[in-house]
């Protein structure tokens, strides 16, 4: 099928608007091809995961579109860099890294775009509306974006979302378009005790199997007892884009495209009906654990990156309690959350139990943990799937609680609930 | 000689020995940049070095950084000299694409209907032609069995 270009688009690829617009919008062209689209369509608003240090290539990439005099056309959120540019030294980041990484940030930075610094942009200000097109990267936001708020992206690899972000552009093909968003996947919860539906564990765990089974389909599930809150949410869809590349979910009666189940599938009926049980949701948690022993170096909380209304969930926790001195307590966030948690004393509170916050960063985008971190324990589905391949260590996943107990006790504790049998 | 007619993704010749899994493949945390070498201790390749020679795998699992970490393969010349999937990638192909408009190098890229793809050997000695044609030229290393 040939691809549709509108008289803009060819005089930016003739050069008109600068040869960073015109590289930009060659490479959108070249994967338009790729991806069979029809025609290109404008969006209104992008967010930058090419912002994540690799190597020297993605750093020459970003130093060549600035260099080019780079601007983005639409209101451009950052996703994390590879650096907490003010706090990095506290942590074992190598100097020369860190350089690099910063001349990467400084190179989006200089785009023209809002640096938000953080994987959760849909908790600023910035953050898009329902049926918005959208741009983005960083595979937590793109399937929040897309379920919880209803705005339309596809899921934009780094070095495109940039392109995009550039000329305000993309092929028109995938969820940007309505009939691509329709369920296919059913997961129907069968006999989940109310009890466990209200533990705080149960939607990353929840969300981990969503995204084994569903792989790169669109779940939609039914049969929740309480309508999730947002963080919850955050914490199902996070986990869905680790083990799987889920890009959007719907669930029935709380997400927008998904009033009744019937919209949720767009009329059609269901590929597939996965029920969700007890037994399948505890073997999907103990999934999240690759450690054996008790043994306890690090405590990681915020992937996606960490709240307000979480550190206020954690605040009480730690009041009047000391995390045990051969245990670092880690809580990742965006430099704007914490300078409110600053504000309303909750940091103040994570510092006196011995805690730290590192913002801008996770420990996955950044190489600031000591070797002699071996051992991690976690509430997040996505530190849990990622961080033993990427740093090569042994996690355990707990609920918020068992992350705070096990901080303080210097080893592993977890209430077990209703979780094990 | 076997010869397979693909769909050419990103245009491009190669030759090289196969190194095939059907299983899918994440470059981040799956590929080693500066070696080459496929460091994703749960796939069947694990620990084999892919550069220079043909991957021949369906498709990228998980994450979207596979582009920048296939862009960084490309610059440091530790990439594969070609890639054959079961569908076009669009990540494969946006790395490569990158690197062509940045350094004029690519990888070339061929996606196979699944059954061309399943007669695809390790050890096969390929080449990969302009038009997508793919063919066995040689054992690298003599056939299994």
């Amino acid at each position: 099928m040939p691809l549709s270009l509108s008289d803009r688009d060819r005089a930016t690829l003739a050069g008109e608007f600068g040869p960073a617009q015109r590289l930009a919008l060659s490479i959108i062209v070249r994967m338009a091809g790729v991806v069979g689209a029809a025609a290109l369509m404008d969006i209104t608003g992008a967010h930058i995961d090419s912002t994540i240090y690799i190597g020297e290539a993605g750093l020459e990439f970003a130093e060549r579109l600035a260099s080019l005099g780079a601007r983005v056309s639409v209101p451009t959120t950052l996703n994390v860099s590879g650096l907490d540019e003010h706090g990095w030294r506290e942590w074992s980041v190598p100097a020369d890294w860190a350089s690099k990484a910063h001349r990467q940030m400084l190179a989006y930075q200089s785009m023209g775009t809002i640096p938000t610094w953080t994987c959760a942009p849909y908790q600023t200000e910035h953050k898009p509306r329902f049926g918005q097109q959208i741009a983005w990267g960083e595979s937590n936001a793109i399937v929040f974006a897309n379920s919880v708020i209803g705005a339309r992206t596809e899921r934009y690899p780094d070095l495109l979302d940039v392109c995009c972000a550039i000329t305000g552009r993309v092929p028109a093909v995938g969820l940007h378009l309505t009939e691509n968003r329709a369920g296919q996947v059913l997961f129907r919860l069968k006999s989940v005790p109310t009890a466990l539906q209200s533990d705080d564990s149960f939607y990353p765990v929840l969300g981990h199997l969503l995204g084994k089974v569903a792989q790169d389909g669109i779940p939609v599930v039914e049969g929740l007892e309480e309508a999730p809150a947002e963080d919850q949410l955050k914490a199902l869809g996070a986990a869905t884009a680790s083990s799987g590349t889920v890009a959007l979910f719907h669930i029935v009666g709380v997400t927008p495209e998904a009033p009744t189940l019937a919209s949720a599938f767009q009329d059609h009926a269901p590929k597939q009906i996965v029920e969700v049980t007890l037994d399948s949701l505890r073997a999907a948690r103990r999934e999240l654990t690759t450690a054996e022993g008790a043994e306890l170096d690090l405590v990681v909380l915020g992937s996606p990156h960490f709240s307000l209304a979480e550190f206020r969930q954690l605040a009480p926790l730690l009041v009047g309690r000391q995390c045990h001195p051969s245990v670092r307590f880690l809580v990742t966030t965006s430099r704007a959350v914490a300078h409110l948690a600053e504000q309303a004393g909750l940091l103040a509170k994570l510092r006196a139990f011995g805690g730290q916050v590192t913002v801008d960063t996770c420990i996955l985008a950044s190489p600031m943990l000591p070797p002699e971190v071996k051992t991690l324990m976690t509430n997040s589905a996505k530190y849990a799937y990622y961080a033993p391949g990427l740093l090569n260590c042994q996690i355990t996943f707990g609920s918020l609680a068992d992350c705070v107990n096990s901080a303080a006790a210097g080893r592993i504790v977890r209430e077990a609930g209703l979780w094990e049998v | 000689m076997v010869e397979l007619r693909g769909q050419v993704v990103v245009a491009g010749e190669a030759d090289g020995a196969a190194l095939v899994s059907a299983e899918p493949l994440s470059f981040w945390g799956g590929y080693d940049h500066r070696t080459g070498e496929i460091i994703d201790r749960r796939h069947p390749l694990s620990g084999q070095i892919a550069a220079g020679r043909v991957l021949v795998v369906p498709f990228t699992r998980g994450s979207s950084t596979t582009t920048a970490v296939l862009l960084e393969a490309i610059r440091a010349g530790t990439a594969p000299a070609a890639i054959l999937t079961t569908g076009p990638d669009s990540f494969f192909a946006l790395a490569s694409v990158v690197a062509d408009e940045l350094y004029g190098q690519s990888v070339p890229l061929v996606s196979l209907a699944p059954d061309d793809f399943a007669r695809l050997r390790a050890g096969q000695y390929l080449h990969v032609a302009l038009d997508g044609s793919i063919r066995v030229t040689g054992w690298a290393s003599p056939p299994p069995g």
